[in-house]
């Protein structure tokens, strides 16, 4: 059934929580400390056991699916309710710091590349095909 | 009119289905228009921020963005923090561990390397432009990670609205530049296997911006960078708002 999958899913997310702010509370911050993150490893290690084990059917994928594919709507919906009145006042910033990361994680590319074996390049295309 | 209006109040979770529905379509339209080269999702999360900033103005106050509306109150639930942290991670379901395994130390690398120099960066431009103190600075540097990160950082620490909407925008950058500068980049920086590849998906991070970056690029290369940059949100999510921001805390004090 379809809910046994949403149940899997909520039992990750409020360990999950519950474990952020355990640790939040352990390095006394009042806040929840990578919550999201725990739960994402729990549904990680869990699932990966229960597909090896053939324990998770059909319908209960489906049920966790669906909820992935709905990532991208829920983040559109969010973005539609922050302040972002307030937020162009920083734009700039917001910006910069964008094209920043950007730069930085290029340059970074052939630096991490040359770790372990080389890899091989893809035989060349007949021609660039389009996507 | 008022009796729809009255209706679209009542049931403002489908109401918020209805509006985000029509969003992604008129998304999906402006991609084909770019030739794909900027992906649907990325521009709905732009059209996503004019919304809230039409919606603040609108309302007078800014915060709350649309859902202040009470026509639109259904997105303040639909994009609410519970059913947003429900879906996040349940994107991780269906990662392998056996696949993670097969990324390498390369790729394990490149996905610290790219979560840990996003996030200073993004630190250090917060600190530059004044958003000193420990919360604002580490939401924004999370932003800086991914559009993801920043805003499950942010409601983590509880941060400001204002500062939740900065590292967004600043993530959606990062990602729509990833899209359009692959290409013009990949050779000088080694991008034709799929090895160079999984490292580019663990440092870039965005998936949508890998993605569109790599089928821009060579087609072939896709699966490699989005296998790595999959991971890459979980681990910012897990770093961020924890060992993230306790360095950044123990260093602004």
């Amino acid at each position: 059934m379809a809910i046994y999958g949403l149940t899997l899913l909520s039992v990750c997310m409020l360990l999950g929580t519950l474990l952020g702010d355990i640790l939040g509370k352990a390095v006394n911050v009042s806040a929840n400390v990578g919550g999201v993150g725990f739960a994402m490893l729990f549904l990680i290690l869990i699932s990966d056991y229960l597909l090896e084990n053939n324990m998770l059917s059909p319908k209960a994928q489906d049920g966790i699916k669906f909820w992935s594919m709905m990532y991208i709507p829920v983040v559109v919906a969010m973005t539609a309710r922050q302040n972002v009145v307030a937020a162009v006042k920083g734009g700039p910033m917001a910006i910069l710091a964008g094209v920043l990361a950007v730069a930085v994680a290029f340059a970074f590319v052939p630096m991490i590349s040359k770790i372990g074996a080389p890899g091989t390049p893809l035989p060349e295309n007949d021609k660039e095909k389009e996507a | 009119m008022e009796m729809i209006v009255a209706i679209f109040t009542k049931y403002g979770l489908v109401m918020a289905f209805l509006i985000i529905g029509v969003v992604m379509y008129i998304a999906g339209l402006i991609s084909k228009a770019t030739n794909k080269r900027i992906a649907g999702s990325a521009i709905a999360i732009l059209i996503g921020l004019v919304l809230a900033y039409v919606g603040g103005v609108a309302s007078g106050e800014g915060a709350g963005g649309l859902s202040k509306i009470p026509l639109f109150s259904g997105l303040g639930i639909m994009g609410g923090s519970m059913l947003r942290d429900y879906c996040i991670i349940s994107t991780a379901f269906g990662a392998r561990i056996s696949e993670i395994k097969k990324a390498g130390l390369a790729g394990i690398i490149s996905l610290f390397v790219g979560v840990i120099a996003s996030f200073v960066v993004g630190v250090v431009l917060a600190i530059m432009f004044g958003y000193s103190d420990v919360v604002s600075a580490t939401t924004i540097g999370a932003g800086a990670v991914t559009f993801i990160v920043g805003p499950v950082t942010g409601a983590a620490l509880g941060a400001s609205s204002d500062v939740v909407a900065l590292s967004i925008a600043a993530g959606v950058v990062k990602s729509i530049l990833v899209m359009i500068m692959t290409p013009f980049v990949a050779k000088s920086i080694g991008l034709n296997n799929p090895k160079s590849a999984m490292v580019y998906g663990g440092l870039m991070g965005t998936t949508s911006g890998t993605a569109a970056g790599l089928a821009a690029t060579d087609a072939r290369l896709v699966p490699y960078g989005a296998m790595t940059a999959t991971f890459f949100t979980g681990l910012g999510c897990l770093m961020c708002p924890s060992v993230l921001f306790l360095a950044t805390k123990a260093i602004l004090g």
